[in-house]
C-alpha cells in the first residue's frame, strides 16, 4: 500500500514537473501571463511529492515489507534500523529517487525564498529545473521503478553489501547528493539568464548562495567520502583516484571555478560568459558523474549500485541536456556583452587565473577518467591511476596556488603588485625554509616537497588579508575566503606529510608478540571472539604504545556477515595531535600466527580537517552574504514604509 | 603595466584560456599514453611481454594447488593461468576475503626481470555480485577451460 502510494506521488510529481514547463514556457513566449503565477507553487508542490515518495520508500525499508524487489535485493529483516533506513539509497532505483527528491526540493526552495532575480529569468530557471527534473522522473519511472513489487515474495531479503554497513552509509550519500544535485540549481540560472539575456552583478549575487550552498555539502560530501574510505577498506589510503571519486571532484572543481567567477560578476561585471558557461560546465559534470558510477562502465572499488543496462538511458539524458545547454549557450554568448575590463595585475586577473588552472585540472581528471573507456572502444583495457593523476594535477595545483598566495591581497580592476611586495616577503620566507626542510627531512620525492614546502606558505599568506584590520570589523565573507584558503593549505599539509613519512609494517605474529611501526610498539594482547547483530568477527586486542609511553587500546576486527555471506576487515584508529596509527586484522596462517598490517601516518587526519575548513570557510561566506541581503530587504522596506509616510 | 590594450581585452582572455586548456589536454594525452597501466592475461603477457617496472594489471584464474604462503606469514605466491599461459605472481599483503584457488583475481603490479609478477594490489570478486569487470568476459571465455584444465 506504501509502495503504491509512493509510486503515486512519484508520477504526480512527474506530472506537475511538467506542468511548471509548460506554464513556464507559455508565459515566456508571452502566451497568457496568468500562467505564469502558478510557476512557483507548482514547484513548491512538485519537491514535496518528491519527497514524500523518497519517504514512502524509506517506510518500505523501515518495514522490511518483502513484497518490494529494491527491499529483497538489499535488505534484510535483522539488519540494524540505521542501514534498513540507509539501505534505501544504497542502490541504484533508490539513490536515483534520492537525486530527484533533492533536485525537485532544490527548484521548490528556490521558489519560495529567490526574489532578487527578475520574474522572467525566474520562470524560464524553474522552467529549466522542471526540464531537467522530466528526465530524471522519466529515467526513475521507465527504467529504474524503486516500487517495483514482487508476485511472490520471498522469506527473507539478500541483505546489504557489508562494506555499505557502516554510519558513513547513513550521511554520505544523502551530503554528496545536495552537493551534486544543488549545482542543478547554477545550472537552471545559466539556463534562464541565457534564455532571457539577462547577465548582470545583480545575477551572480542571486546566483552565488545557491553555488555556495550546493558547494559546501559537496565538500563535505567529499571530505566524508575519502575518510569513509580511508577506514572501511582498510587499503590506509584516502584517495584512489578511482572513477567514482573523480565523479564527485570534477563537479566540485568547475562549483569552486564557478564561486570565483561569480564573485568577479558580481563585484566588477566581468566574466559574463564565462560564469554562465562554468554554471552549465558544474551540473554537467554532476551528470557526468552520475553517468560514470551508474552506468556500470567504469570499474571502480565504490561502485556497489551498477547497472550496465541504464547506461544508454542516462547517456540520451547526458546529450539532451549538456548539448542542449551548450547549443543554447553557442547560440546567445555573442548576444552577452564583454564586461568591464581589467589590468593584468588585479584581482580579477589572479581570479581568472585560478579559472583556467581549476579548469585545467577538471580537464586532466576528466581525460584521464573517460581514457579507459576510449581505449576499450579500441579494444585496449588499461586503467589510470596515481602515476598519472598526481603528477598532472599538480602542473595546475602549484601555480594556482603560488597566485592564491598573491591574488585575495591585490585590488579590483588594476593594482600594482609593488604595492603588496611587503607583505608576500613572509609567505615566501616560509616557502624557502619550508623548501630547505622538506629537502633535507624527504629527499628524492619531489611532489610531498612540493607540497610540505607551499602548505605553510599558503598557510600564512591566506591569513595576510586579515592584516592591518580590526578583528571585529572584518566582514563575514572575508572570514570565510580566509579560512577556507587556510584549509586548503592544512588539508594539503596532511597530503604530503601522509606521503612523505608514512611508515608501513606488514607481519604475521603470534598472540603475546609485538611489532614496531615508526615510533610505535604495538602488541598483540588476544585475541577474541564478537557477535553484532548480523555478523560475528574476530577481534584482536592490540596494545599500543608511542615511544615506550603509556599502552593505549586498539580492536580492529575481522567480521563475517551472514546476510550476504561475506568477510570484511573493520580497522581501528589511534589519533594523537601529531598523527594516526591504522591497524587491520588480516587472516591466521597455517602455522597459528595472525596477520598485522599497521601504519604510523603523521598528520594524515589534517587532510580532513582542511576539508572541513574549506568547507566552514563556505558556511561563513554564505551566512554573510544571506545576512546582507536580508539587511537590504530589511532597509529597502523600511524605506518603502517612510515613503508611504510621508506621502499621507 | 596597467592599461592593457582595452579592446580586444574578451579575445585576448579566451586565447589564452584556450591555449592553456589544450596544452593540458595535450600534456594528459601525452601522460595517459605512458602511464596508463595496460590489462593483460597471461597468454598476452607472455607472448608479448610489458618491460619490467611497468606498472600493469594481470588478470586470470588462481590455479589450484599453487597457493602457497611464505615464511613470513604475510607473502603469498601463487600462478593465475588462463588455459594457454602460467605467470607465478608474488604479492605481499592480506589477500582479499574472496581471494581463493580457482578463483578469478585481477592482480596490478609489474614484472620484475625474471618473469615473476610482483603484485601491489590484488582485486579479487568482491562478491557475487560486484566482478571486476576485465574478469567477467574471462570467465565465460576462458574460465571453461580453466576448469577442465584443473581437475
Amino acid at each position: 500500500m506504501i509502495a503504491e502510494f509512493g509510486l503515486a506521488a512519484l508520477w504526480l510529481a512527474t506530472a506537475l514537473a511538467a506542468l511548471q514547463l509548460l506554464c513556464g514556457a507559455l508565459s515566456l513566449s508571452g502566451r497568457g501571463t496568468g500562467f505564469g503565477q502558478i510557476v512557483r507553487p507548482v514547484a513548491v508542490v512538485q519537491g514535496l511529492l518528491s519527497l514524500t515518495a523518497l519517504i514512502a520508500l524509506i517506510v518500505v525499508f523501515m518495514r522490511t515489507d518483502l513484497s518490494v524487489k529494491l527491499v529483497v535485493e538489499n535488505s534484510h529483516s535483522a539488519k540494524p534500523m540505521m542501514y534498513k533506513i540507509a539501505a534505501a539509497w544504497g542502490n541504484h532505483e533508490g539513490s536515483m529517487l534520492l537525486w530527484v527528491t533533492i533536485m525537485g526540493l532544490a527548484g521548490g526552495f528556490v521558489a519560495l525564498v529567490e526574489r532578487r532575480l527578475p520574474e522572467r529569468t525566474m520562470l524560464a530557471t524553474l522552467a529549466g529545473q522542471a526540464f531537467v527534473s522530466l528526465g530524471f522522473y522519466a529515467f526513475l519511472l521507465l527504467a529504474s521503478n524503486p516500487f517495483a513489487r514482487l508476485v511472490n515474495p520471498p522469506a527473507e531479503g539478500n541483505g546489504l553489501n557489508p562494506l555499505l554497513q557502516d554510519p558513513g552509509l547513513v550521511f554520505h550519500p544523502p551530503t554528496l547528493y545536495v552537493g551534486y544535485v544543488g549545482l542543478s540549481i547554477a545550472f537552471s540560472f545559466a539556463i534562464g539568464a541565457l534564455i532571457t539575456r539577462e547577465v548582470s552583478p545583480a545575477f551572480a549575487r542571486a546566483m552565488r548562495p545557491w553555488v555556495l550552498g550546493a558547494w559546501v555539502f559537496l565538500t563535505l560530501g567529499i571530505t566524508a567520502g575519502s575518510f569513509w574510505a580511508y577506514y572501511e577498506l582498510g587499503w590506509g589510503g584516502w584517495w584512489f583516484w578511482d572513477p567514482v571519486e573523480n565523479a564527485s571532484l570534477m563537479p566540485w572543481l568547475a562549483a569552486t571555478a564557478l564561486l570565483h567567477s561569480a564573485s568577479v560578476l558580481a563585484a566588477r561585471n566581468a566574466l559574463r560568459a564565462w560564469t554562465i558557461m562554468l554554471g552549465v560546465i558544474a551540473f554537467s559534470m554532476s551528470m557526468v558523474g552520475t553517468f560514470i558510477v551508474r552506468s556500470g562502465l567504469l570499474t571502480s572499488v565504490h561502485a556497489f549500485a551498477v547497472d550496465p543496462t541504464r547506461g544508454a538511458f542516462i547517456l540520451a539524458l547526458l546529450a539532451i541536456y549538456i548539448g542542449g545547454a551548450l547549443l543554447l549557450f553557442a547560440l546567445r554568448a555573442g548576444s552577452v556583452t564583454e564586461g568591464e575590463r581589467f589590468a593584468v595585475s588585479s584581482r580579477e586577473s589572479a581570479l581568472v587565473f585560478n579559472n583556467v588552472m581549476l579548469t585545467s585540472i577538471l580537464g586532466i581528471v576528466l581525460m584521464g577518467t573517460l581514457y579507459p573507456l576510449v581505449t576499450e572502444a579500441m579494444g585496449q583495457k588499461v586503467s589510470v591511476g596515481p602515476p598519472y593523476f598526481n603528477p598532472m594535477a599538480a602542473v595546475f595545483v602549484v601555480p594556482m596556488l603560488l597566485v592564491l598566495m598573491v591574488g585575495p591581497l591585490l585590488r579590483w580592476r588594476a593594482d600594482n603588485v609593488g604595492r603588496v611586495r611587503m607583505s608576500l616577503v613572509i609567505p615566501l620566507a616560509v616557502l624557502v625554509i619550508a623548501s630547505i626542510v622538506g629537502i633535507v627531512i624527504a629527499p628524492g620525492k619531489v611532489l610531498p616537497i612540493l607540497g610540505l614546502a607551499l602548505a605553510p606558505a599558503l598557510a600564512v599568506a591566506s591569513l595576510l588579508p586579515l592584516r592591518g584590520r580590526e578583528i571585529r570589523r572584518v566582514r563575514l565573507p572575508t572570514w570565510g575566503m580566509v579560512i577556507a584558503h587556510f584549509g586548503v593549505a592544512v588539508a594539503l599539509f596532511g597530503m604530503a606529510s601522509d606521503s612523505a613519512f608514512t611508515s608501513e609494517k606488514l607481519i604475521a605474529v603470534r598472540v603475546g608478540e609485538a611489532a614496531a611501526v615508526g615510533p610505535w610498539q604495538v602488541t598483540l594482547a588476544t585475541i577474541e571472539p564478537v557477535a553484532g547483530p548480523n555478523w560475528t568477527a574476530l577481534e584482536a586486542d592490540l596494545q599500543a604504545r608511542y615511544s615506550g609511553g603509556a599502552a593505549q587500546m586498539l580492536r580492529p576486527q575481522s567480521r563475517s556477515f551472514w546476510t550476504p555471506p561475506q568477510q570484511t576487515n573493520e580497522s581501528a584508529l589511534l589519533t594523537r595531535w601529531n598523527g594516526q596509527l591504522y591497524t587491520v586484522l588480516g587472516d591466521q596462517t597455517d602455522d597459528g600466527r595472525w596477520q598485522l598490517r599497521l601504519w604510523w601516518k603523521p598528520f594524515v587526519p589534517m587532510i580532513w580537517l582542511g576539508g572541513i575548513l574549506i568547507a566552514l570557510g563556505g558556511i561563513l561566506s554564505l551566512l554573510g552574504r544571506v545576512a546582507s541581503d536580508l539587511r537590504r530587504i530589511v532597509a529597502r522596506g523600511k524605506i518603502a514604509d517612510r515613503r508611504e509616510g510621508t506621502a499621507q | 603595466m596597467s592599461a592593457v590594450k582595452a579592446k580586444h581585452q574578451r579575445l585576448i582572455l579566451v586565447l589564452i584560456s584556450l591555449v592553456a586548456l589544450i596544452g593540458a589536454g595535450l600534456l594528459a594525452a601525452w601522460a595517459l599514453r605512458n602511464q596508463a597501466s595496460y590489462f593483460y592475461v597471461p597468454a598476452d603477457m607472455v607472448a608479448n611481454p610489458p618491460a619490467p617496472d611497468r606498472a600493469v594489471r594481470l588478470g586470470g584464474m588462481v590455479e589450484s594447488g599453487t597457493l602457497a604462503t611464505a615464511e613470513d606469514g604475510v607473502t603469498v605466491r601463487f600462478v593465475v593461468a588462463d588455459g594457454k599461459a602460467r605467470i607465478p605472481v608474488s604479492f605481499k599483503g592480506i589477500v582479499p576475503d574472496l581471494f581463493k584457488e580457482g578463483s578469478g583475481v585481477v592482480a596490478e603490479g609489474q614484472l620484475d626481470g625474471q618473469g615473476l609478477f610482483i603484485a601491489s594490489n590484488l582485486l579479487a570478486k568482491h562478491d557475487e555480485k560486484y566482478v571486476p569487470r576485465e574478469m567477467k568476459d574471462m570467465t565465460e571465455a576462458q574460465a571453461r577451460q580453466t576448469v577442465k584444465e584443473t581437475r
